[in-house]
């Protein structure tokens, strides 16, 4: 799922500052799951930005909604209707959820309300973690289902480098060494000799670096 | 001859063979790198100038290279792929090249975290093994990765490094074979404390033949005291620095662990130069490079040999 964090109270508080009359929008998406934009989510930042404004001795008018996904257009057009009546909309969905509202109402103002994080998993409950940076080229298959670009601090291929010690980073003792695991793990499935090859130098075009990225699957189209 | 580098000969001649390093100043006075060189000069067959070491930002290698150079010293550019993508780094390999840089090290490079920008965007376009491929690629085949021709190829003799001492230690010999597969013509180790552990490490290395396919040069660092002994081992991941080494230097009292520090650095090198398999030493002797002469020295190895 994508994560995100709630931004701090203070940065919505200067962000809503220029308003009165705001749309206060949650998606059902991955940000319920990792709960920091579904709809109670939604219902604890209107009453906090209302009780907060009250006592600034300004107060201000907030439509709560929860969209289905803020990544569809069908679900996003479901807000064209009362959007004119509206300052701004402040978005506690992911970034693309937050952009696609901009795209769609081109003059209202949309204000990121959350940080948007990573695609990770639930480790726990409370506690989710970064597995894969989308970079556009899968190597999981080599490297015993764990990513190197996203587990290794350095994005190394052939790692690890010499600041992993005890199956723990250089970089935080909170953080496992992406190649300790990776070899760990080969070494489990008996596919050790995976590491012996050296790997072709990545092609980042397929990630960020390469500019915005489009999937057209013409057989939906 | 790869590069016709004064190392390179040295090594091909059989002599045991000595680096050092000059770690460029925080600034932008050539002094600071001059004065670093004059301990240097006559003492080593190439110094190696180092890259934004710990992520601290300091003057460039190649411009520290190039002040070592003038004084008369065989400059040993390292080159971390934490900070330029693969268009800067070989452009930077064509600029040393032209200038005259015969020596390369090829080195991920510590990660930004520990400098002071700890929130700069850190590269890793390629990583460091890949890094020797690219060099050996356009030395060699005297093509871009690209494919493309070039218009007079870089000479280097290249270097890696590895740390016998990090883990997963099963995979650190492994880890040396991909790099001499890649392309590595020597390589520097991670500074020994630990001699029982290198041997091992070395004994499994030459059980792969690494020993005949790339020239292993031992890395030492002189302990000042032994507050820097503890210091390194808490602070530097991957530094084994065992409790035998910590007790001698702390037996000694403050004013004359210095001097017990040194003792033991050539102690050190003496051994290392009988064990078959190294061919030569790299003395870190971090903001220490007064020393390096009587190190050196007394280790036997002055004055190095002149290989034409």
């Amino acid at each position: 799922m994508i994560t995100g964090t709630p931004k701090p109270i203070e940065e919505i508080l200067e962000m809503l500052e220029p308003y009165d009359n705001i749309v206060l929008a949650g998606c059902h998406g991955c940000v319920t799951v990792c709960r920091v934009g579904g709809e109670k989510e939604v219902q604890v930042l209107a009453s906090t930005l209302r009780l907060a404004r009250e006592a600034a001795g300004r107060k201000i008018n907030i439509r709560e909604v929860s969209l289905e996904r803020q990544c569809d257009p069908e679900y996003v057009e479901q807000m064209r209707p009362y959007m004119k009546d509206y300052q701004a909309v402040l978005s506690i969905a992911c970034g693309a959820g937050i952009q696609f509202l901009a795209e769609k109402f081109t003059t209202t103002p949309s204000l990121p309300g959350i940080n948007t994080g990573f695609l990770g998993v639930t480790e726990r409950q409370g506690e989710w973690a970064e597995r894969c940076q989308g970079c556009g080229d899968c190597v999981l298959h080599l490297t015993g289902g764990i990513c190197p670009v996203t587990r290794c601090a350095k994005s190394l291929f052939h790692g690890p480098c010499g600041g992993s010690v005890q199956g723990i980073c250089e970089v935080d003792k909170e953080v496992k060494c992406g190649w300790q695991l990776i070899i760990d793990r080969l070494t489990a499935l008996d596919q050790l000799e995976n590491y012996g090859k050296l790997k072709p130098y990545k092609g980042w075009n397929t990630s960020r670096d390469g500019g915005p990225r489009r999937i057209i699957r013409e057989d939906m189209i | 001859m790869k590069s016709g580098s004064n190392l390179e000969k040295v090594l091909a001649a059989g002599h045991f063979s000595v680096t050092a390093e000059c770690g460029p100043p925080r600034g932008a006075n050539p002094d600071i790198v001059r004065k670093k060189a004059a301990y240097v000069k006559g003492h080593v067959d190439a110094c190696n100038v180092t890259d934004n070491q710990t992520s601290v930002v300091r003057m460039s290698s190649l411009a520290g290279c190039m002040l070592i150079k003038e004084e008369g010293i065989e400059p040993l550019i390292q080159m971390v792929v934490r900070d330029r993508n693969r268009i800067a780094l070989q452009s930077d390999l064509l600029g040393a090249s032209a200038m005259g840089v015969r020596n390369l090290l090829c080195l991920s490079g510590d990660h930004q975290k520990f400098g002071d920008d700890p929130k700069a965007k850190n590269v890793f376009d390629i990583d460091s093994m890949q890094l020797i491929h690219l060099v050996k690629t356009m030395r060699d085949e005297g093509v871009f990765p690209s494919g493309d021709k070039i218009e007079g190829a870089p000479k280097f003799y290249i270097g890696c490094a590895v740390n016998p001492f990090a883990d997963p230690f099963q995979i650190r010999v492994p880890r040396l074979k991909l790099k001499v597969e890649a392309g590595a013509d020597f390589v520097q180790t991670q500074c020994i404390y630990n001699m029982d552990k290198f041997k091992k490490y070395l004994e499994l290395a030459k059980k792969e033949g690494l020993h005949e396919k790339v020239k292993i040069l031992a890395g030492v660092t002189p302990l000042k005291s032994a507050g820097m002994a503890k210091f390194m081992r808490k602070m530097v991941a991957g530094m084994d620095i065992p409790d035998e080494v910590v007790n001698r230097i702390a037996a000694e009292p403050k004013e004359k662990q210095a001097e017990k520090g040194i003792e033991m650095c050539i102690e050190q090198i003496q051994e290392l130069k009988e064990l078959e398999g190294i061919a030569g030493v790299h003395v870190m002797a971090i903001e220490w490079e007064e020393k390096l002469e009587q190190i050196i020295g007394g280790a036997g190895l002055l004055p190095r040999p002149v290989v034409e």
